[in-house]
């Protein structure tokens, strides 16, 4: 099992993405993210999506993702130089001003910015790869136990030009 | 000009050179009804049920080859297609299936019979798309008709709102489209071609596996000449029956669960293994570890999804079937498998398929197939699915006249009479004959109103049994004999738990031959062996009506050989003196 990355060029047509994720979920692909928005084409989509599986399961479904008749192009991101980001909003609760101390110390450690604030609350957005954002939620977590709401929208990839990074 | 959208389809339909549709009306499919009344050229077939209507429609392109359409409407008219369109999506059946949908601005509202076919239908057709413009209508039947019937051919379904139907429009319908997200690749690469004839010339003991790809690319006779020039013995799926003759001395027989002893053996002993358009369902290859353990495999399949999902592949061949047979005809050296042949011959002397007469009677399913093989030289022959379907893939004999139309990927009870009827609107010079169970012919039955009224002197033979067959069968082989629910004869009089059918049974329910002559078919019930040749060529003889013939035969007959569930295809249960 190996975590993979497909970047996907679709139709921009109603049902699109019911037809693409309805395919994960009616074959028992393991899903783990899937974003999507129009390109440069307005009549193309992009989707950019994370998933779990052996080497044999994925073959097939890049297979299956191709003969969908939606399906312009797959590209397999899966061991190729590509930026990716996420982004992620996280609210955090009932903050003393130590805590509000310690946030801004994580927000500096994890290029994160806090975009919002209140005398007892906290907003930090984080645009970081899918890892880098699962760290700083782990940290969160363990010091903000229960009082943390976290939105994430997904990564999305792109091609790197002249280096890579994830 | 400007015309309103159900204008716009019929013409479609024409230059689509449609001339059968299937059709049931109701209210968000009147306004098409209304542009089909008086066209001519275009005959529009009124089934009973709408899954009737797409069986009929499936029968009618298996056995044309041409692409079937159907037209039913909204709601319950939609839903009922839905069993059809996963028969015929799964056996790669062209269909185009129009919906009638409430007005673009009441979908979503719960509208009086809207649901979301396109939805519904995703995941068990090829394509399905709501027509949302009328600008949108022309270019979108087009496409239908061309994604439905290329590549691996499939099941379309185009849902028309109502107000799209009525809104004028330009009349204009495009000759040819380019969709740039669906490119089928049909082309052979001749790379892999040589790669295939070069590991042929290493062989002792090849084998070609045909399955239903030969047969929809309609390339039987290419297929029968390569057989022939490289003398390469041929087992064929269930699907795959009849791509070469098989009454030919290359041909095998059927693997799988209940495939011959000699297809089955020569699977497991063979060293390559040349499959074209099979997908290797489990029913073929039972446990898929063992399966052709000794191979190479050689796969041929337009497909790409289809190779090595089950099997792992050594060459893959991702093209159309009869491109890669013609350029193999033209490539292939002749071979000399002599031995391996008489070693395979020798299989099919060792143990034939067959069945022993188990009862008095004499009526059993093999006798009537056999009289049916005999009578019958320029036919199509539909099957239900259970037992029916089993032994007729066992005994029936198929050659360049005689077609079998099955549901083999789905297995739909309810398939076989209905296909009939539209297998025959296709081929009205053709003999067509269903064979089906008495659970199955239930499924569907009321369809006896539409041959009638058409004038379809289909031929339906009926192996009652008064079980659920096949089920039955795996109750008492797998089982303990519990006949749970399979018993067609219960009675709320009966004992709670039976497995022991006799001659004190309740009468059957119905009368098959008071229900058929009711409809104002004909009807026979056959009894004795001597009744079975003179009936069929009777029912032969009947023109315009329907000859419904019911065979009585044994009850608990079973379809041997059998592969027990997760045993190789190597551990058959075979039947008689085993």
């Amino acid at each position: 099992m190996k975590k993979r990355w497909i970047s996907l060029f679709v139709e921009n047509d109603i049902g699109v993405l019911a037809r693409i994720s309805g395919l994960f979920s009616g074959k028992s692909y393991n899903l783990n993210s899937l974003t999507v928005g129009t390109t440069e084409d307005t009549t193309i989509s992009r989707m950019t999506i994370s998933l779990t599986s052996d080497d044999k399961t994925f073959e097939q479904i890049k297979k299956q993702l191709n003969r969908s008749v939606e399906v312009i192009k797959v590209v397999d991101f899966t061991d190729t130089a590509i930026h990716m980001k996420e982004l992620m909003f996280v609210k955090i609760h009932g903050c003393s001003e130590h805590d509000m101390m310690k946030l801004s110390y994580m927000k500096e450690i994890f290029q994160a910015k806090m975009i919002d604030y209140a005398p007892s609350m906290a907003l930090i957005e984080s645009v970081q790869t899918e890892a880098g954002n699962n760290d700083l939620i782990k940290l969160l977590e363990s010091d903000f136990s229960g009082r943390i709401e976290v939105v994430r929208g997904g990564s999305v990839a792109i091609e790197a030009i002249s280096f890579s990074e994830r | 000009m400007q015309i309103t959208g159900a204008e716009l389809f019929v013409k479609a339909l024409l230059a689509e050179q449609v001339d059968t549709l299937f059709a049931y009306p109701g209210g968000q499919a009147i306004d098409l009804f209304n542009a089909l009344y008086g066209v001519e050229g275009l005959d529009v077939i009124l089934p009973r049920h709408e899954q009737g209507l797409v069986h009929a429609a499936d029968g009618y392109a298996r056995s044309t080859g041409k692409v079937g359409v159907c037209l039913v409407t909204s709601g319950p008219g939609a839903t009922n297609l839905v069993t059809g369109i996963a028969t015929a999506n799964y056996d790669s059946v062209p269909l185009v299936c129009f919906t009638g949908q409430v007005p673009t601005h009441l979908i979503g509202n719960d509208a009086f019979q809207e649901v979301d076919i396109v939805g519904i239908t995703r995941s068990i057709s090829k394509y399905a798309v709501t027509v949302r413009r009328r600008e949108d209508l022309a270019i979108t039947i087009k496409k239908a008709f061309y994604i439905a019937r290329s590549g691996k051919p499939g099941v379309v379904v185009v849902d028309l709102p109502k107000d799209i139907q009525q809104a004028l429009g330009s009349d204009g319908y495009p000759q040819s489209i380019e969709i740039r997200s669906y490119k089928p690749n049909t082309s052979v690469h001749m790379g892999q071609i040589k790669k295939s004839l070069d590991c042929l010339k290493r062989a002792k003991h090849p084998v070609f596996l045909l399955g239903g790809g030969v047969n929809i690319s309609r390339a039987n006779e290419v297929m029968t000449a390569l057989a022939e020039k490289t003398g390469i013995p041929v087992v064929t799926t269930i699907m795959g029956k009849g791509a070469i003759p098989t009454s030919h001395p290359l041909y095998v027989g059927n693997l799988g669960i209940h495939g011959s002893y000699a297809a089955n053996t020569a699977i497991s002993e063979c060293d390559v293994l040349f499959s074209i358009g099979v997908r290797f369902n489990d029913r073929i290859t039972g446990k898929v570890s063992e399966f052709a353990k000794k191979a190479a495999i050689i796969h041929v399949d337009i497909d790409p999804a289809s190779i090595s999902r089950n099997i792992e592949v050594d060459i893959p061949i991702v093209a159309d079937a009869k491109n890669v047979i013609t350029a193999l005809l033209e490539k292939a050296p002749e071979f000399d498998f002599h031995e391996w042949r008489m070693q395979i011959d020798e299989w099919k002397k060792q143990k034939p398929l067959g069945m022993k007469q188990t009862g008095e009677s004499g009526v059993t399913p093999f006798a009537v197939i056999q009289k049916i093989n005999e009578i019958f030289s320029d036919a199509v022959i539909t099957t239900d699915v259970g037992q029916n379907q089993l032994w007729t893939t066992q005994f029936l004999e198929l050659t360049d006249q005689k077609q079998m139309l099955t549901s083999g990927g789905l297995g739909t009870m309810g398939y076989g009479f209905p296909a009939a009827i539209g297998a025959k609107l296709g081929n009205p010079d053709k003999d067509v004959i269903t064979i089906c169970g008495d659970g199955g012919i239930q499924m569907n039955i009321q369809e006896m109103a539409t041959a009638v009224v058409y004038e379809l002197p289909v031929i339906i033979c009926i192996l009652n049994n008064g079980y659920l067959g096949n089920v039955r069968q795996w109750q008492e082989m797998f089982f303990d004999k519990r006949y749970s629910s399979t018993c067609l004869r219960y009675r709320k009089s009966c004992a709670a738990a039976c497995n022991t059918p006799s001659a004190c049974c309740p009468e059957y329910t119905p009368d098959f031959i008071r229900l058929a002559e009711s409809y104002g078919a004909k009807a026979i019930r056959v009894q004795r062996y001597e009744e079975i040749e003179s009936t069929l060529s009777e029912a032969k003889n009947t023109e315009k009506i329907p000859t419904v013939i019911e065979f009585i035969i044994e009850r608990e007959e079973n379809v041997l050989p059998i592969v027990p569930p997760g045993k190789p295809l190597s551990d058959m249960i075979m039947g008689g003196d085993e």
